[in-house]
């Protein structure tokens, strides 16, 4: 086992966020994005399964629940390629920052969680690059479940990792899923020079260390200019002309 | 009885999978007869009182309406593509081809997982990444694979079903028309499959010959699986 992501790097930075649900990640990475586009960078986002290619399959894979830990791997590894050869890689190239929310490790957390070999899913992956900055965002389990239950009315099959067969009750289910998660979250760390941020402070202070780490990183960098930075202002021009003047 | 194997891991969640039917592969490019001989090795085994099931790439309930659809664009790339397909492939194996094996059927595979690994070399995959993915495939009693000369492959295809932009490769941009496209795209399959034909233990057979003469060796071929030794 050991990472198997490649050490390539592109003009642009890539920033991941990661964490179990709940953990806060997406709020975190929602403010980054915006701090960035507001000091002119040129920043994009991106999401776990979210490619409008595969979204047809997702659909009937979740709503038949015929999905294998196998099948249900291989089509998120299908999405995130579709992804990474029509977004990422080329904003990449282009020298954009992209922000990822979920990365290949949510697939090598979730899908050892669900019981697949950890080689194959690393391998599955090994085409996208290992990340400028990875974002760790670590909770407790139960702060994680709370908010998570909280905010939803109701847990998804999937989502609670029903398919396991850990528990007929969905909140044990997903609260023993979670925690399988968060194992293999803990286990990563190392393996992929995350840097762990604890999910369970203020919101804006985290976001502050976020912050500084993300401006170590880019300090210096010239990346993808923005458009707005270079400035298409229009000239003013009175519309005095007389009509009599036009095509002369 | 037989404990199933695998290329690779196989399925680590499940508890090991017993087996009493047998997994028959047909491989071989476009246009060497695989789906006649299908046919006709389906027709001789039910009649030799066999229940048959068979399967063939793109077949899926999961995958094969987001996977044509996806060949209808042009946003489709060989990394995705290759997975999608292995999607489709893992989707079969485990909701079909496995649960037939369990129960006794005889399984006919139009195409295994060589061909689609095959293409995705082609169009720039690592092969040993490639091979990796497929970790989760079932190893067959036994692969029998059809090769011919492109002269009477082009032959059929012409007569059958016509030239079709992805059989001919033509998003490798090798040619500026289907024909040539085919013959470059063609051959560069063949050199993959030569490559497979030790490492997965192939059968190879002329499929130049008549149909009657390649089914009386298939035939042949498969008997031996059946001896009691």
């Amino acid at each position: 086992m050991g990472n198997m992501l490649r050490e390539e790097t592109y003009q642009g930075k890539l920033i991941v966020v990661e964490g179990i649900d709940g953990s806060g990640k997406s709020t975190q990475i929602d403010l980054l994005y915006k701090w960035l586009q507001a000091k002119g960078k040129s920043a994009f986002f991106t999401e776990w399964n979210s490619s409008s290619m595969v979204k047809s399959t997702t659909k009937i894979g979740k709503k038949q629940k015929v999905f294998t830990p196998t099948t249900f791997s291989l089509l998120q590894a299908t999405d995130y390629a579709d992804r990474w050869e029509n977004f990422m890689r080329p904003i990449l190239k282009a020298g954009g920052i992209v922000l990822a929310d979920r990365y290949a490790f949510t697939a090598f957390a979730r899908d050892v969680a669900r019981g697949v070999d950890p080689d194959w899913v690393r391998n599955l992956y090994s085409f996208s690059i290992q990340p400028d900055i990875v974002f760790y965002f670590r909770v407790p389990l139960e702060i994680a479940v709370q908010r998570i239950t909280a905010s939803r009315s109701k847990l998804k099959y999937y989502e609670a990792g029903m398919d396991l067969g850990l528990s007929v009750n969905k909140v044990t289910s997903f609260r023993l899923f979670q925690q399988r998660i968060m194992d293999e979250y803990e286990k990563m760390i190392d393996e992929f020079q995350m840097t762990v941020i604890d999910g369970t402070l203020p919101v804006e202070v985290q976001q502050q260390q976020v912050r500084k780490i993300v401006s170590a990183k880019i300090r210096g960098w010239k990346g993808l200019p923005h458009l707005r930075t270079r400035s298409t202002r229009l000239r003013r021009m009175p519309l005095t002309t007389s009509t009599d003047n036009l095509g002369k | 009885m037989r404990i199933a194997k695998f290329y690779g891991a196989g399925y680590p969640y499940s508890a090991p999978i017993e087996i009493t039917g047998k997994l028959i592969v047909l491989e071989g490019t476009d246009g060497v007869g695989r789906t006649t001989q299908i046919d006709l090795l389906r027709q001789w085994l039910e009649v030799e009182g066999f229940a048959v099931s068979d399967t063939g790439l793109r077949r899926s309930n999961l995958t094969k309406t987001g996977l044509s659809e996806a060949k209808q664009g042009h946003t489709l790339s060989p990394l995705t593509m290759s997975l999608f397909y292995a999607t489709d492939f893992a989707d079969r194996l485990e909701r079909q081809i496995i649960p037939a094996l369990k129960a006794g059927f005889i399984v006919l595979s139009d195409r295994y997982f060589y061909s689609v690994i095959a293409r995705d070399i082609v169009r720039g995959a690592d092969p040993s990444w490639a091979r990796r993915v497929y970790g989760f495939a079932l190893i067959p009693d036994i692969v029998l694979y059809l090769k011919a000369d492109v002269t009477s492959v082009v032959s059929r295809i012409v007569h059958g079903r016509g030239f079709d932009y992805w059989e001919s490769g033509m998003d490798m941009h090798f040619a500026n028309n289907l024909y040539d496209s085919f013959l470059a795209y063609q051959k560069l399959l063949s050199e993959q499959f030569d490559i497979m034909s030790d490492e997965f233990d192939f059968i190879n057979l002329n499929a130049n010959r008549p149909v009657t003469a390649v089914f009386e060796d298939l035939q042949s071929h498969i008997s031996n699986l059946f001896v009691t030794t």
